[in-house]
């Protein structure tokens, strides 16, 4: 027992164990370290897709030829949609806070399974290095476009079998995060949090955690028989022998709908933890928020043909699908409502993390009400493969999970680094971003109104206003970005010592210290209310000195159990 | 036997909330991981067989005719191989508690020996199949409509998939047999095992239906 209480001492971030260094990061399977370790490969990852995506507007500023050749902007537009979707926005916030949050949230010392905690997180590298790879090798990255169609990529004669195989490896990756959060959510809550004791942040992870499980092994084995169709011609894609080009789009849609939910729910989740703290106020409608983070994942299973409203399908497949959509809006919904109750009569701190939040509900709101036009049948034909989707899909995904990213880092940031960052610096950084947001992708709405077909190079002149306001979009954006990391490094690099409970949140991470200590916990504590309770404690954080039971009740008269 | 997973998961409960991490133990957590993993590999193999389905509903006729081609007999004693080797599985599991450790190994050598013999016999499949030119792009195809080339790129794809399985699966043995005999699994530590043996099972229920659907089925 001694040498653990050495160990409790000191923060995570100084800790030295079996080995030192950098090996003792990258071979670390302490919950905290893997997250930090995810944070540093996705940043990178971040940059690089931002990258690709400023130089696609930045073809598009003119019509024609402008910075680069058409092959190369098909590759550029892929990459982009391939290192956002597969390396940023699934794993961002369930690999990096998931990681590092949710075990010490629900008073765990670690996740399940460690070992292969560590083990998703080499599955990671792994697959983003092929994604690298397949950059320099064969014909060069793939032109398929994130969705991987076919026959064209069966057909293309770019590198296409290594960019599915990078994806096929990092799904296997989330899978293995996924199946670790659900036992450890199952299995290691401290005594007294049950399930409705939970912070909603943990109920998101829950309910992605089983769409991952569930859904991403149709992926796996879709991109494996492209590999297969591309080396050995088996035909189960081929329409040359027989193969049903829009089978393949069910089954990859089959995975990639309930992935839009698998990125927004645990962003959903960390709304859900942001609101009551600077609300200073019990969440309004916890079960609510709670039961509709599982009713979105089940039905966000039931919703992909909406994709392919225009692929073929029989009519009553299709008013299904649309019906079913329509059905989605009702928990999320749900959601925006209790959110913007629990700020009602709240005793609100305009901190940086609400900004962002608020930014959040704002642009979620202009994503998921643009969402109901795609999923109405009549409409969504005309808007079918245009700017429309495009702009939808940013508003949603990068309005929705990436701003989300960006407030859960200065939420969380104290907590994780121990740093604490200057707030008026984020404000103006988020007001730029909010800007260079919508200049960037409001117009993206009214050009694929007007018939500008996604994924084109070239485009007819009268559109080019509307496409030089998009791109002087992409250039605020992108340095209200830097400046805002530009903040946070600082913060990181010199930035004053963090209180252990700077923005007086009420869950289990406020109550430990900021940088948490390797265990996290001196004694697993025992939780004896709901997670926002702002008025009483409800966690007891060392249930042997204060001589409770596990039930929260005191010890009457009972001598204490030897630990 | 349940009383004894009961007591077991009542020290697992005590260890969890009393002691430290360090020496976390949880059998319930690791076969519960394990459950979901398996699902994993359902879902996995369902969309195979969703694509079996979609393809035999379009092409019936191309499919009886090519399952004709198949060889009843070496499909059945591969079924009754790894029923066989299901039931040893289990049998080393109950050998393992009652601490027959030589019992145990025995039966798990049993296992991983019908596997082999299933990969033996697989083997002389897929080559008297390809030396008669039937193949994903092989000659024999060239001749044949669209729904014969579709079943036997789904037969190499999902009896392929599944013999990958097989041989995971008997490395999973194997590394618990090492285990056993440095006594890291005993008879009351033998979650591992127990994992291995469900993951055994797995590929035999995904065995159990692809036998009818690709031999029986003319």
């Amino acid at each position: 027992m001694t040498d653990t209480l050495a160990a409790h001492e000191g923060s995570y971030l100084e800790y030295e164990g079996r080995h030192k260094g950098i090996l003792g990061w990258v071979l670390s399977t302490d919950h905290k370290r893997i997250g930090l370790l995810y944070l540093s490969a996705i940043m990178v990852f971040f940059f690089v897709a931002m990258t690709l995506g400023v130089m696609m507007r930045l073809e598009m500023l003119t019509p024609g030829e402008t910075i680069m050749k058409p092959q190369t902007y098909n590759s550029i537009f892929t990459l982009h949609g391939v290192i956002m979707v597969f390396l940023f926005i699934i794993p961002a916030i369930p690999a990096v806070f998931g990681n590092f949050i949710m075990p010490i949230q629900i008073g765990a010392k670690d996740v399940a399974f460690p070992r292969l905690n560590l083990f998703s997180w080499y599955l990671y590298m792994t697959g983003a290095t092929l994604a690298i790879i397949s950059l320099f090798t064969g014909g060069g990255a793939a032109d398929t476009g994130w969705t991987f169609y076919v026959p064209y990529s069966i057909r293309s004669a770019q590198n296409v079998s290594f960019t599915t195989l990078a994806a096929f490896v990092l799904g296997f990756s989330t899978i293995v995060t996924g199946l670790n959060f659900i036992v450890t959510i199952h299995r290691m809550r401290a005594p007294g949090m049950t399930w409705f004791r939970m912070p909603l942040f943990a109920w998101g992870l829950y309910a992605t955690s089983w769409i991952q499980v569930l859904a991403t092994p149709v992926i796996g084995i879709t991109l494996f028989l492209i590999i297969l169709e591309r080396l050995l011609g088996v035909g189960v894609f081929d329409p040359a022998l027989g193969g049903d080009p829009i089978l393949y789009q069910h089954m990859f849609w089959i995975y990639s709908h309930p992935a839009v939910y698998i990125m927004i729910l645990p962003a959903m989740g960390v709304v859900s933890e942001i609101l009551p703290t600077f609300a200073r106020k019990d969440i309004f409608g916890y079960k609510q928020i709670a039961i509709s983070s599982l009713g979105i994942a089940l039905i966000g299973y039931l919703v992909w043909g909406h994709h392919m409203f225009v692929s073929g399908m029989s009519d009553t497949a299709r008013i299904v699908f649309s019906l079913l959509t329509f059905l989605v809006a009702i928990p999320t919904g749900v959601k925006i409502f209790n959110w913007v109750a629990t700020l009602y009569k709240g005793s609100i701190k305009f901190s940086a993390p609400l900004y962002y939040v608020l930014a959040f509900i704002f642009i979620f709101s202009i994503g998921g009400l643009t969402g109901l036009v795609l999923g109405a049948l009549a409409t969504d034909i005309h808007v079918t493969d245009t700017y429309f989707v495009v702009a939808h899909f940013h508003y949603v995904m990068f309005g929705g999970m990436g701003i989300m990213f960006f407030a859960t880092m200065h939420f969380w940031f104290p907590k994780m680094f121990g740093k604490m960052y200057n707030e008026k610096i984020a404000v103006i950084a988020c007001t730029i971003i909010i800007v260079g947001f919508n200049i960037l992708y409001f117009p993206m709405f009214i050009m694929g109104y007007m018939g500008m077909p996604r994924r084109y190079y070239d485009y007819l002149p009268h559109l080019q206003g509307w496409h030089i306001l998009s791109t002087v979009g992409s250039w605020i954006l992108v340095a209200g970005i830097v400046f805002m990391f530009g903040n946070l490094l600082y913060a990181l690099l010199k930035g004053p010592k963090a209180a252990r409970n700077p923005w007086g949140g009420t869950t289990l991470e406020w109550r430990v210290s900021s940088p948490p200590t390797v265990e996290n916990f001196d004694e697993i504590p025992v939780v004896t209310g709901g997670p926002y309770v702002h008025d009483k404690p409800t966690y007891i954080m060392q249930p042997s000195k204060e001589l409770v039971h596990e039930n929260g009740d005191k010890l009457k008269g009972e001598t204490l159990k030897a630990h | 036997m349940i009383e004894h997973t009961e007591a077991l998961e009542h020290t697992a409960t005590a260890e969890h909330s009393h002691a430290a991490a360090h020496v976390h133990r949880d059998d319930e957590g690791s076969k519960m991981g394990m459950w979901l993993f398996l699902f994993t590999e359902l879902l996995l193999f369902g969309g195979m067989f969703l694509l079996y389905g979609g393809y035999r509903f379009a092409y019936a006729d191309g499919f009886k005719v090519a399952a004709a081609d198949m060889n009843t007999f070496i499909g059945a004693i591969n079924t009754i191989l790894l029923l066989t080797s299901s039931l040893s599985v289990a049998l080393s599991i109950a050998a393992l508690q009652q601490n027959q450790k030589k019992l145990c190994l025995s039966l798990l050598w049993f296992t991983l020996l019908c596997g082999l013999a299933f990969l033996v016999n697989k083997y002389f499949e897929w080559s008297h199949e390809i030396h008669n030119g039937i193949y994903p792009g092989g000659p024999a195809l060239e001749n044949m409509s669209n729904g014969e080339i579709l079943y036997f790129g789904l037969y190499y794809v999902m009896t392929g998939l599944h013999g990958l399985h097989v041989v995971v699966g008997m490395i999973f043995i194997g590394f618990v047999m090492v285990f056993i005999a440095r006594d890291k699994i005993t008879s009351i530590n033998f979650q591992k095992l127990e994992n291995a043996g469900l993951y055994w099972h797995l590929v035999d229920v995904i065995w159990i239906f692809l036998f009818p659907l690709f031999y029986l089925l003319h």
